[in-house]
């Protein structure tokens, strides 16, 4: 696979994969507000997935869809970063997740919409504005939560606990993106990212967690025990009834 | 293929509601970019998403295929997304039937609009002492809000 179809790939992946985690609050969110806006932002990120992942199948060139990509692939040939596919665990815990995610994307995003390829700098210009969005909803969750009471307190650090060392991965720098000069990101362009969610976490009387060790791979395809369960859940209608349309 | 006919052709598919908020059209809401005759004479129809994920789009594909069908056309259904959609590309007559229909129309944005909660007057009695309730709705295009005036509850299109 070209470096370009790589990269649109793990972009995609990153957006399905999450929105597929979001999705599983449908039906059991602390309250109604928050169950229609976890699963408004999924669906914003599958938006964005099938776009990015529809240009991924156009320029790899072996004319795979966006439904080939999503369903027919196995564990090993996604390349999501791995905080994506984490169980969603307590609510302050995908709340975290959302911190850090939606600064990260928002950062990308925001430098992609000048990138020197048209279709992804198209995406992006359309992305950005959403994902505006999901940060400012994950920062007013982190306040309230952080800033809220001691039981709020303790769980959304927990939760950033959780979720902490898996973010490192947003910001790797690898082969592929130094073969793309011009086209992608630079992750040491992303590092405003990063301040923000210390920012946040600041103005809500959280901790920066103390923790060195920081897992990787998912880029490579290697993935948490969580990945399979997922993709068996995401996948199997596809895959029972081949070749199924509505 | 004279403007004349491209402008009936335009005229044709203009009035297509949004299957979401049928008050409006496409027209109206700004997803209708262009009509135009292709090089194989098929009427090529581009449009353009409010949101990445907004599944009235397949909607809207399929409902303008129809429209042309019905009048004998093979259509050709593109998606642009560049430059990205915003509600400035809604038309004041758009906002005018939201606001008649119970949605607070979206304001004019500015660059940095995110964050900056201005006041949402209500659609129903006109009062701005209103309070959000969330910020995502019925659609990834509404927020949700009630009026303290008189207490009912009502959509906002968001200034996106």
């Amino acid at each position: 696979m070209n470096a370009l179809a790589a990269y649109t790939l793990r972009l995609g992946d990153d957006a399905l994969i999450l929105s597929q985690r979001l999705g599983e609050w449908t039906g059991s969110a602390p309250e109604l507000e928050e169950d229609i806006a976890l699963t408004n932002i999924a669906l914003d990120l599958l938006g964005q997935a099938r776009m990015l992942l529809t240009y991924a199948g156009e320029v790899d060139g072996n004319g795979r869809t966006e439904d080939d990509l999503a369903y027919l692939r196995d564990e090993r040939e996604f390349t999501n970063c791995q905080l994506v596919e984490l169980p969603n665990d307590d609510f302050a815990a995908t709340i975290a997740r959302q911190l850090m995610f939606s600064a990260y994307q928002y950062e990308l995003y925001a430098a992609l919409q000048h990138s020197a390829d048209e279709t992804l700098a198209g995406i992006a210009g359309k992305a950005v504005k959403e994902v505006a969005y999901h940060r400012d909803h994950a920062r007013q969750w982190v306040l309230r939560l952080g800033d809220g009471t001691d039981e709020s307190h303790t769980r959304m650090q927990q939760g950033l606990e959780r979720m902490w060392p898996y973010a490192h991965e947003l910001l790797e720098d690898d082969g592929v993106i130094q073969e793309l000069k011009g086209v992608a990101i630079d992750p040491g362009e992303l590092r405003p990212s990063y301040d923000f969610v210390l920012g946040v976490l600041a103005e809500a009387t959280l901790s920066r967690p103390e923790i060195d060790w920081h897992p990787s791979g998912g880029r490579q395809g290697m993935h948490t025990e969580h990945m399979g369960r997922l993709l068996a859940e995401m996948q199997h209608i596809h895959r029972s009834h081949a070749g199924a349309s509505w | 293929m004279t403007a004349t006919d491209v402008s009936a052709l335009y005229r044709m598919v203009a009035d297509i509601p949004d299957p979401e908020i049928p008050v409006l059209t496409i027209e109206d809401l700004g997803v209708l970019r262009d009509v135009r005759i292709d090089d194989q004479g098929r009427v090529e129809v581009t449009i353009t998403p409010t949101y990445s994920g907004c599944p009235a789009m397949d909607v809207i594909t399929a409902d303008i295929t129809q429209r042309l069908a019905e009048n004998g056309l093979a259509a050709v259904v593109r998606t642009v997304l560049s430059p990205a959609w915003t509600t400035d590309w809604m038309s004041e007559d758009g906002r005018s039937k939201l606001a008649a229909y119970g949605i607070a129309p979206p304001g004019h944005r500015t660059d940095s609009v995110v964050g900056v909660q201005i006041s949402v007057r209500c659609p129903q009695c006109g009062s701005p002492d209103t309070r959000q309730v969330s910020r995502f709705g019925s659609t990834a295009c509404q927020a949700h809000w009630v009026c303290r005036s008189c207490a009912e509850p009502f959509a906002e299109f968001k200034t996106h």
